[in-house]
């Protein structure tokens, strides 16, 4: 007895978990390896930081000078190019007092894109607003009519072409990739292998040979002395490319349909027509509006190609605005970063949106 | 006495005739005006094909493939010269596309692999940078990349009096890229049998290790002794051979980079621009695939003991890898179909050839079927090949 009594060292205070210095230890110097990595990764970014802020920004020019910028060519960008030629890059060859009608005429192309991300306007209505998004774009860039000069698609260029090749081939793809989806899945030997004929022929070959055959070999197709405009030819093949990817998006969505919704309708005595346009179709094609999306984003990025077959769409009208002018030729790269940002800003948007989409159209399945 | 009710009839035998009420009957009828619409629709096409062609004074038929080509192409095969005839020209662009689509795919299959992994990096500067990339390299056209990459090949590169250098051994220029390259000595075919020996015995040991793991319980390191076992053979191949080591070095002359091997400013475009654009997609198959492993498994599997690398490997990969290899087969045919976007860049893959072959010989309907067999062939075949892969990562069912 008599051992005076030591109470036993308190025990250290846990570790914070909350706070900006728990969540720099946890998410940037967790393990050595991990720091090491931190270090690495954090030097790179700053150097590339660094770099891009004194080229873009610091050393840059702003204005559309051709002789400033050819001063401060290889220290710093020369933005001035795209106040300089910008326009002409967004809108190609069409006449600049008819600007305005380019920009009307996108709006009303858009709109019915716009309406149909919203699951709020899934109605039947849907389609007539397609038909008049499309026509008033045709009325406002052809003109002819109503007082406006008449401008021909040979002059068409830039944003305006880019989207109308991307909405119009999609919305004459729709319907056929919806039928041809319907034939894929059907009991009949004969329309299920041409339906799958179709498919795998046009997904096994690239973008570029279509366009080529539309350009080549759609003039000789056609009875003799008949030749298209070489923007009709184009059209039709990204519809026929557009039409056999949605269809096996679309036939996706079928089948996410179970077997007992088509087993109800035959009992109900519907037919085959009744049934898919009242039961099957529009659960199957609310299920693939996601996938619809994506398949706009890559044909939007797609139609860069038909630059290789001259038609001046954003890509096209890029290189035939600078490559005629030898001031502003050295500043391509500065002009690819714009458009790259252009696509960048409408794929990125648009995704993200798909995104969200897919997620409020599963919760209603997933509860 | 009751009566009984008389038995009913016997329904009537249904009519088999030809009536329009017989789904069958309605089936044939559609197949049949289907087949007929389009069998007219293609009579139609070529027979205004043919008239079209005969009023133009165009000739058809695949004999000009017989023909001398007359043009040179940039990276030419098995010694290609202009006198050579077209099927020699199409050939040499079968292998250039085929050259830029293997090299590309198995590059951005590593990139995709390790991006799609690092978005669920514990460091956030590593999943921040994963996620950028893939955001900023899959939402901007494939065209416009390779025309960006293409310039700053051509425009931003050192002339070639002056290219930069790497070791001595590398030079980059406007040029392209030059390398050492191997040179071929009798010595390497010991090597190269050795090496060959070496895949033999590393199967046989991994068969062995497989079996005394079924058997025993004992595991032995099976990849390391297997890739040991492969350095050694090729090691003793080598040196039974008498160990030449020749290389074929860049060197510089007075206007340029002389020597070795080397990679066109166009093919460095076309692979570069194809392989990072695509390695963003396989990034995001990559990350789904893992995504959708149940995180139950990741649990269960560090409750056995097993290291983060282990059941990586050993619990969640082998049910990811179900999930990713049917739309890594797509990712792999989009950028072999990409490849044909080598014509903007004047990369000689095929569409080149034959677009040039449709200017000179003016047979467009002939070289855009030669470029649409060539590309339905391989598509077919890597399709093949892949679905033999997805069976065999299938679940095992009874």
């Amino acid at each position: 007895m008599g051992a005076a009594f030591t109470p036993i060292p308190a025990r250290p205070a846990p570790q914070r978990t909350t706070g900006a210095l728990a969540w720099v230890r946890k998410n940037l110097f967790a393990s050595i390896p991990n720091a090491i990595a931190t270090l690495l990764l954090g030097a790179f970014l700053a150097w590339l930081a660094f770099h891009f802020i004194r080229w873009g920004i610091v050393h840059a020019v702003g204005k559309p000078d051709a002789d400033l910028c050819q001063a401060a060519r290889g220290t710093g960008a020369c933005w001035g190019v795209i106040v300089e030629k910008g326009r002409f890059i967004l809108m190609g060859r069409y006449p600049s007092a008819e600007h305005w009608r380019a920009v009307l005429a996108v709006l009303a192309l858009l709109t019915p894109v716009i309406a149909s991300c919203s699951p709020r306007c899934w109605k039947p209505w849907l389609a007539l607003v397609w038909v008049a998004g499309i026509a008033a774009f045709f009325v406002l860039m052809l003109g002819g009519v109503f007082g406006l000069s008449r401008v021909p698609t040979d002059q068409w260029g830039g944003l305006p072409l880019t989207l109308m090749l991307t909405v119009l081939s999609m919305a004459m793809a729709f319907p056929i990739a919806v039928v041809v989806a319907l034939g894929r899945r059907s009991t009949m030997p004969a329309i299920r292998s041409l339906c799958i004929v179709y498919i795998e022929l046009i997904r096994g070959v690239p973008l570029i040979s279509l366009l080529f055959m539309a350009s080549f070999m759609f003039p000789l197709f056609l009875p003799v002395g008949k030749s298209p405009d070489v923007l009709v030819r184009v059209i039709v093949g990204i519809t026929l490319f557009a039409a056999a990817y949605m269809a096996e998006i679309v036939r996706g969505g079928l089948q996410t349909v179970g077997k007992g919704q088509t087993e109800a309708a035959d009992s109900i005595g519907l037919g085959y027509w009744q049934a898919q346009r009242k039961i099957v179709l529009p659960q199957a094609l609310a299920a693939v509006v996601p996938g619809i999306m994506n398949n706009f984003i890559s044909l939007l990025k797609d139609t860069s190609l038909v630059t290789i077959v001259s038609l001046y769409e954003l890509t096209g009208a890029l290189s035939l605005a600078l490559g005629s002018d030898p001031n502003w030729r050295p500043f391509k790269i500065e002009a690819y970063f714009f458009i790259a940002a252009v696509y960048f800003a409408m794929c990125f948007s648009m995704s993200r949106y798909s995104l969200r989409l897919e997620k409020r159209l599963a919760r209603g399945s997933h509860r | 006495m009751s009566e009984l009710i008389p038995p009913r009839r016997a329904p009537a035998a249904r009519r088999q005739g030809l009536s329009w009420r017989s789904k069958r009957v309605r089936g044939w009828a559609y197949q049949l005006a289907a087949v007929s619409a389009i069998a007219f629709l293609a009579w139609l096409l070529v027979s205004s094909t043919l008239a079209n062609m005969r009023l133009r004074g165009i000739q058809s038929g695949f004999d000009f493939l017989l023909q001398p080509a007359g043009f040179d192409i940039g990276e030419p095969w098995f010694g290609y010269e202009s006198v050579n005839p077209y099927w020699k020209a199409f050939a040499v662009g079968v292998m250039n596309t085929l050259r830029v689509a293997v090299i590309g795919i198995v590059f951005s299959t590593l990139l995709g692999t390790a991006l799609g992994i690092g978005r669920f990096s514990r460091n956030v500067l590593v999943r921040g940078l994963c996620y950028c990339y893939v955001e900023l390299f899959r939402n901007v056209p494939v065209l416009l990349q390779l025309l960006v990459w293409y310039l700053a090949f051509t425009e931003y590169l050192p002339a070639p009096t002056e290219p930069l250098r790497a070791a001595g051994l590398f030079f980059v220029s406007k040029n392209g890229l030059s390398f050492p390259s191997p040179h071929w000595v009798p010595g390497h075919g010991l090597a190269v049998a050795g090496f060959l020996a070496g895949i033999g015995a590393a199967a046989l040991y991994l068969w062995f290790a497989k079996r005394r793991f079924e058997q025993t319980g004992q595991q032995l390191p099976a990849l390391l002794g297997a890739v040991a076992l492969l350095v050694a053979t090729t090691a003793l191949g080598l040196w039974a051979g008498g160990s030449p080591v020749e290389f074929e070095l860049p060197a510089m002359s007075e206007i340029q980079v002389e020597g070795g091997g080397s990679w066109t400013p166009e093919f460095l475009t076309v692979l570069l621009g194809l392989s990072f654009y695509t390695s963003a997609f396989i990034a995001e198959v990559v990350r789904a695939g893992i995504a959708s492993v149940p995180a139950g498994q990741h649990e269960a599997s560090a409750s056995l003991g097993l290291s983060r690398l282990r059941s990586m490997r050993l619990v969640v990969m082998p049910q990811a890898l179900r999930l990713i290899i049917p739309p890594l087969t797509n990712q792999y045919l989009n950028l072999t179909k990409n490849s044909s976007l080598a014509v903007a860049v004047g990369y000689p893959d095929v569409v080149s050839i034959a677009n040039t072959a449709i200017n000179q010989s003016g047979r467009a309907v002939e070289c855009i079927a030669i470029i649409m067999a060539v590309y339905l062939t391989t598509s077919l075949l890597t399709s093949a090949l892949m679905n033999w892969l997805d069976r065999r990562s299938a679940l095992k069912e009874r």
